[in-house]
């Protein structure tokens, strides 16, 4: 059979739970994908015999625990297990290791300064508040602050409620943290770097700004306001590593009758009339359907397998305008052993978190000024996580798995495009660095896997590898994103839709963006939502 | 009872606004000022033996409703055209004239259109708001949510494309924006450049600066005031209308006093000792001058101090005033009648910027000049002439101190930078003067040395300007208003806070 | 560039020992341990009830290490803590002790404490929770001052109960029946300087002494030495929170959320609320939080904590609160309650709306009987005083039980 209710193109995992909810409310729906496995950027996969990595995405915190529970994902297969903190790595060689432990947090913190052990206290409260707010809108579709419908002027409305609970001087507060940097929003807390690069990181990682870029505190915001069963901030792994994830979601796909077919690259989108009717894939087979719709972002979609006659004046342009910057690199690599790290506590409970090498505010701003210049900092900040401390199945016994997310990496070099050769090098420079801190950490390496932006571009089809399928500025979130007046998943052409990290709410692994279009497509289709929309639980 | 009505503090531009508009509807108004002469950063002075100039070089967008109601052209007030010129070094220049663009090629001439049409658009909107006082967001009045209301349906009513552009660029960085438009670098920097001077801002940072572009949109942008003249016609006007003007008066606290349940200022002691009394004191001191110094922590909340503290005021301009023998021969350009940018893209800007973040000299100052002397004769001998640059960006904080050899290596690089455009200028250099940010501070009592009392930033600006609490002129304590670039709509020579804080202060 | 920093005491998942730790250990034969502020503390040595009964009976310790000690002094130390408490600091004379509250600007609480003055220009501030950050915050604006944080070298222990006079001087501290309720008296304790005040947190005859860490054991020793006819004993934080309700003291986590933790808007409280409206004085100079305090003072506070006699023996924990015994419309929560083996009443502190305190007050009460679950509706009396305050707790010269 060709002809289906409704064509996914890409199996992500937002893919995956758009076609899972429509499948759901009964669609005859087909996930395609170019790859000859499935989850896109959550995947796991064997690229050394008995390891298993999570070769792109690695931590999960955003997940929405109201989709795990209502699509079942632990019967088809899907834990999360919350990990320890991260242990944090300055230029001057002091540690700060975030432990679990109130307690212990707190004495670490105290070990490097009384007033931030102190101040941290008041962050964590504030993050909570701001977190609380915001992650009310992640299973909303945004308002449209330019219509006049009933439905967008309740959304706007309950926005505007849900930001007048805060009170008139958090309000105040919450307008500054979006538009400040991490770095002027920290320096309002600590007095340590150590303390602020602790923090820092999460302000940067998977975009195109720096520490001191205005706009990076919303980002610190977006990777906290995750959770693992209410407790904000909190960092899981999924067992089996992400794929685990898109492959809960796909055996769910296919337990409400979707299909999923590999090996199956969109050339493009079929238009007539100003209709979707259907994608024709790369081998020339034709798939016609009653809705189509993409989970690669929005740059890709309307330039890659959408003719630009087929669109209405603009957006062409609009798509090549979207800020889709690739600034993350990746290394996995497979140890014969647990890293010992130099100045940190031989203790279970620490060693089984991640690590952040970020040095200083100003090294890991300087990493963003070489990217700016479009080559790679000697200096870059990593953060790491060791899976397999936690996770048995992705590594052999006493053998282990290590993720090590690179900011920044640019999509293309100053004198020219990636190559084998400088891909090594840039690689090289991340082992040296955890070498520095971890000493013998190289004679560890059993394999080992680099990505630059050009790797993760042609491999998971994320324009220039960027994580978020598109940056988290102002100018492209809630009803900006991916572009004004798009904001609601719809297309501009008719029976075509988004449901990828493009939209709203974004990057993260959230599955919100799947779900949030395909109560869109219910909706047109007049069929009963079966999307839940608040998150399950109180707060 | 009260000697005064109102004492105004220092006799910058707004200082003279404010009190002016006091003195018109009556009240009997002091104003005092540290300083020898009127004016603060726009006062002019002798730099060199016969070279007078003032650090504020031009004026683009006084209200002309400030014009007229303070009767400005009676008393000398007169304007003339400055455009702005982007050079490179071998001579190419684009420049922006009568709201067209110059010299620039075919294509970027036609997307300037557009993007000077949306713009102006969104100038327009705002406008309005510049000049109004806007309230805070909780605990709202009829009339103040009339304010909102009236903004929300002036963006609305710009047409649902026009919005949907206006959420999305107003918090581009100007790098992204002209990437959408041009293509030329030299135009990429022209156009930045009202953006981002003055502040600490860089053509990728976001949020910021689509905003400040078009604060300096308002008005007339063209027309540029001459500095000497304005402030001699405030101060002649601002004494007309009765304003009592005491200068080298420096004020060494404002006294408050708690005898009712809430704080109230009562008048302000001066440093020589004299204690003066008023039923109000409007400050046009920054505000970490104002509450921290003046007022002191005691009086104010634990929370308030410290946003007060923190306003990010560092200043990120240096200026250096050239006294020259001869008018300079720009490559290229006829006669330096105009802004003159030596920014040759917007790259250098940013590398510029890289620098001065880590609180290093730029490698590759970018420069903004005029020629003062062209304008006002006054200001140099008969064929001699005063250059005055705007050097971006120096940090206030330099890592190594603000030290002879610190200064030395700035101005050689300044004036190397100026030698690649203007080859012979070097043996043209009679005396200079160079201000960096921390002399700006010591020398004009502004705090960072920051030309506008603080960033030009969202979390900075509107209902936040200085800081949520203080940002509708009045402050926590009854009778103590702000009336500086610290205040709502900001810096600039546009005497609107002074203009806004003297209608709150007779309401 | 690393530079290896092996000097680093790095810090353990384990919390930190107390200063009293060899002792505590020996005492604690249920190893019953919680943590405060990163120390390892005692939920309760023994058996709560019978702890609770030393100290209204014989006496008492209570080891306070993990409270924060602020030492600050210098030319503006009064200024800068007069403007950051509500009392009047400027009115307490050296070698007092005064009971101090803080607030946001919003004049939400902060924290509660005790400023110790020590010297025309030295004061000793301690209170439950870390307050580096807000006290950097207040100094902002006061240069001539130096505050040490002596939270982690400076011992403390709480000595109280109806013995707890004799004991000290048993101890050798001379004279210190002469020391009234809020004094400081130093002593020398074998040529290191001792510090007691008459002090403490269960509403009876009490003191706290203050040592150097190094010291701390050793007046230890002495002290369960000169203790061991009068029942001297261990208490923990169980039998502290059934002492401190009693008297009817305030607890963060129970009755207030600290303002600057508190992440849910006006889920904190103002001193007015906690009907510690008493403590704010708005003759004295400008204060934080002062013009949010003198509006509330003037509209009045939404809640009003309540001391309640229950009908009834089953402690009133989490109940609501309604004004009648319908329970319609809940118009306040309980926020500690117990059963008081000393005044033999079922005692309760809760937050009511403060309209309705004048009407019927009703707690719905959730017990347990056996493992089944049952609930009744108890009327509620409205107390005034303390649940318990003896005369002998503001005598002085107090007597020796």
């Amino acid at each position: 059979m060709n002809h289906y209710d409704a064509v996914i193109i890409g199996a992500g995992h937002n893919g995956l739970t758009n076609a899972a909810y429509l499948a759901k409310a009964g669609l005859d729906v087909l996930v395609v994908e170019k790859n000859d496995y499935i989850g896109g950027a959550a995947v796991s996969r064997e690229l050394h015999e008995g390891w298993v990595y999570s070769s792109c995405s690695y931590v999960c915190s955003m997940m929405r625990q109201s989709l795990h529970r209502d699509l079942d994902l632990s019967r088809h297969g899907l834990m999360l297990v919350p990990y320890l903190g991260t242990i944090n790595f300055a230029d001057n060689g002091d540690t700060l290791s975030s432990y679990h432990s109130e307690e212990a947090a707190y004495n670490e913190l105290k070990r490097i300064s009384r007033h931030d052990a102190d101040a941290m206290f008041r962050l964590q409260a504030d993050l909570t508040r701001y977190s609380q707010v915001i992650r009310k809108t992640l299973l909303r579709t945004p308002p449209d602050p330019a219509s006049f419908k009933p439905r967008d002027i309740h959304e706007l409305l309950f926005l505007a409620k849900e930001f007048w609970s805060l009170g008139e001087k958090e309000l105040y507060e919450y307008i500054r943290f979006f538009t400040l940097s991490a770095a002027d929003f920290l320096d309002e807390y600590f007095e340590t770097d150590i303390v602020k690069t602790s923090m820092a990181g999460a302000g940067i990682i998977g975009t195109a700004l720096g520490v001191y870029s205005p706009g990076s505190s919303y980002i610190l915001l977006h990777h906290v306001m995750g959770d693992v069963d209410g407790s904000i901030g909190a960092w899981g792994l999924a067992r089996g590593g992400m794929g685990a994830i898109s492959e809960a979601i796909a055996s769910a796909l296919k337990s409400y009758g979707g299909e999923i077919r590999t090996n199956a690259g969109v050339e493009r989108v079929l238009v007539k009339g100003g209709k979707a009717t259907g994608v024709v894939l790369e081998n020339g087979d034709i798939i016609s359907a009653d809705i189509v719709v993409s989970n690669l972002d929005a740059r890709r979609t309307f330039t890659k397998i959408m003719e630009k006659d087929d669109l209405p004046p603009g957006i062409y342009e609009k798509a090549q305008n979207y800020k889709i910057r690739g600034s993350s690199g990746k290394v996995n690599i497979a140890l014969s052993g647990l890293p010992k790290f130099t100045n940190v506590p031989d203790n279970p409970y620490v060693n089984r978190g991640g690590q952040a090498f970020s040095g200083s505010m100003e090294t890991m701003e300087r990493a963003y000024d070489c990217w700016k210049r479009g080559t790679w900092s000697d200096d870059p900040f990593i953060e790491s996580v060791i899976p397999s401390a936690w996770d048995p199945t992705v590594a052999p016994p006493g053998m282990h798995w290590m993720s090590n997310f690179i900011q920044y990496c640019p999509p293309e070099l100053a004198d020219g495009p990636w190559t084998p050769e400088k891909r090594d090098q840039f690689g090289q420079t991340v082992i040296d660095k955890i070498e520095r801190y971890s000493p013998g950490f190289k004679d560890l390496i059993v394999h080992m896997e680099v990505r630059t932006p050009w790797e993760i571009e042609q491999e998971v089809g994320l324009t220039e590898g960027n994580i978020f399928q598109g940056e988290l500025t102002i100018d492209q979130l809630l009803f900006n994103r991916p572009f004004p007046g798009f904001a609601q998943y719809r297309m501009p052409i008719k029976n075509m839709y988004m449901c990828g990290s493009s939209t709203h709410p974004g990057g993260g692994v959230s599955s919100a963006c799947g779900a949030n279009a395909a109560r869109e497509i219910l909706m047109d289709l007049r069929r009963p939502n079966t999307v839940p929309q608040d998150d399950c639980y109180d707060e | 009872m009260n000697q005064y009505d109102s004492i105004v503090v220092g006799a910058g531009h707004n200082g003279l606004v404010c009190s002016n508009y006091l003195a018109k509807r009556g009240k009997r108004v002091l104003l005092l000022e540290a300083g020898e002469r009127c004016g603060g950063l726009a006062s002019t002075y002798e730099f060199h033996p016969g070279f007078k100039t003032s650090v504020a070089q031009y004026a683009t967008h006084l209200p002309k409703r400030i014009i007229n109601d303070l009767k400005l052209r009676d008393f000398g007030y007169a304007s003339h055209k400055l455009d702005l010129e982007a050079l490179s070094p071998e001579g190419d220049s684009v420049s922006l004239r009568s709201g067209s663009l110059f010299g620039a090629s075919a294509d970027d001439m036609a997307a300037y259109q557009d993007y000077d049409r949306l713009l102006d658009k969104f100038a327009q909107m705002f406008q309005p708001f510049w000049q109004k006082t806007v309230p805070p967001i909780g605990n709202n009045s009829l009339s103040e949510m009339l304010a909102f209301a009236e903004l929300g349906l002036k963006i609305r009513l710009m047409g649902r494309e026009d919005m949907q552009e206006f959420f999305r660029v107003i918090a581009l960085p100007m790098y992204d924006l002209l990437d959408e438009y041009v293509s030329s670098p030299l135009v990429k920097s022209l156009l930045s450049w009202d953006a981002l001077i003055g502040t600490k801002q860089a053509p990728r940072s976001p949020n910021n600066s689509v905003l400040h572009l078009l604060y300096r949109m308002q008005g007339d942008s063209e027309i540029c005031v001459n500095i000497q003249n304005l402030v001699e016609a405030l101060t002649q006007s601002a004494e007309a209308n009765g304003v009592e003007i005491r200068t080298a008066a420096p004020v060494e606290s404002i006294q408050i006093s708690q005898e009712s349940e809430a704080l109230a200022a009562t008048g302000v002691v001066l440093e020589s000792g004299e204690a003066i009394s008023a039923g109000q004191v409007i400050s046009s001191a920054d505000p970490k001058t104002t509450f921290l110094s003046l007022v002191g922590s005691e009086w104010l909340e634990i929370e308030f101090t410290n946003r007060i503290q923190r306003i990010r005021d560092r200043g990120m301009v240096s200026k250096l005033h050239l006294a020259l023998d001869g008018l300079p021969a720009f490559n290229g350009l006829d006669s330096p009648d105009r802004r003159l940018l030596l920014a040759p893209d917007v790259e250098t800007i940013e590398c510029a910027f890289d620098n001065a973040k880590y609180g290093e000299l730029p490698e590759q100052p970018v420069l903004e000049v005029t020629t003062p002397s062209l304008s006002s004769s006054d200001l140099a001998p008969e064929g001699k002439h005063v250059m005055s640059i705007n050097v971006m960006y120096t940090p206030y904080a330099l890592k190594e101190g603000w030290n002879v050899s610190a200064r030395e290596a700035l101005q050689e690089s300044v004036v190397k930078t100026l030698e690649t455009y203007a080859p012979a200028i070097r043996s043209q250099i009679l005396g200079s003067e160079l201000l960096t940010p921390a002399d700006l501070e010591s020398r004009f009592h502004v705090s960072g040395g920051h030309w506008h009392h603080g960033d030009f930033a969202l979390d900075q600006l509107i209902m936040m300007r200085p800081t949520h609490g203080a940002a509708q002129y009045k402050t926590p304590i009854d009778g103590l208003l702000l009336c500086g670039a610290g205040t709502h709509p900001g810096g600039d020579l546009t005497g609107l806070p002074g203009f806004n804080a003297a209608r709150e202060a007779l309401s | 560039m690393i530079v290896t920093m092996n000097s680093f005491d790095l810090a353990t998942e384990k919390p930190k020992p107390s200063h009293f730790q060899p002792r505590l250990d020996e005492l604690n034969i249920k190893e019953a341990w919680s943590a405060w502020n990163g120390y390892k503390f005692a939920e309760y040595y023994y058996e709560v009830e019978y702890e609770y009964f030393c100290v209204r009976n014989l006496c008492g310790t209570y080891d306070i290490c993990p409270m924060q000690k602020y030492f600050i002094s210098g030319a503006d130390a009064e200024r800068m803590l007069n403007r950051m408490v509500t009392r009047d600091v400027t009115k307490m004379k050296n070698g007092r002790v005064s009971y101090v509250l803080w607030c946001t600007d919003e004049g939400r609480l902060i924290d509660d404490g005790t400023i110790f003055r020590l010297g025309d220009e030295e004061f000793m501030l301690t209170c439950g929770s870390p307050s580096t950050a807000w006290l950097k915050k207040s100094c902002v604006g006061f240069d001539n001052l130096t505050i040490r944080d002596r939270s982690d070298d400076y011992a403390g222990l709480a000595l109280q109960g109806p013995t707890s006079c004799a004991v000290l001087k048993k101890m050798g501290l001379t004279g210190i029946e002469n020391a009234k309720p809020f004094t400081i008296h130093h002593f020398d304790f074998g040529g290191k300087p001792l510090m007691v005040s008459r002090t403490g947190f269960t509403g009876d005859l009490g003191y706290e002494l203050w040592i150097d860490a190094e010291h701390a054991v050793e007046m230890w020793d002495a002290l369960y030495a000169a203790g061991q006819d009068y029942g001297i004993h261990p208490f923990g934080e169980q039998a502290t929170n059934m002492l401190r309700l009693e008297a009817g003291f305030i607890m963060p986590g129970y009755e207030f959320n600290e303002a600057l933790k508190t992440v849910h808007f006006e889920f904190d409280q103002t001193p007015f609320e906690l009907n510690l409206g008493w403590m704010v004085d708005f003759k004295k100079p400008h204060f934080n939080g002062r013009s949010a305090l003198v509006e509330e003072a003037r509209r009045g506070p939404k809640y009003t904590l309540t001391k309640l006699d229950i009908e009834g023996n089953k402690p009133a924990d989490g109940s609501f609160i309604y004004n009648s015994k319908r329970c319609t419309t809940d118009i306040g929560y309980v926020t500690s309650a117990m059963w008081s083996p000393v005044v033999k009443s079922n005692i309760a502190l809760a937050m009511i709306e403060t309209p309705y305190l004048n009407g019927e007050l009703w707690a719905e009460i959730n017990y347990e009987k056996e493992l089944r679950q049952f609930h009744k509706v108890a009327r509620c009396k409205i107390q005034d005083a303390p649940f318990w305050s003896p005369e002998r707790a503001r005598l002085t010269p107090p007597s020796d039980f």
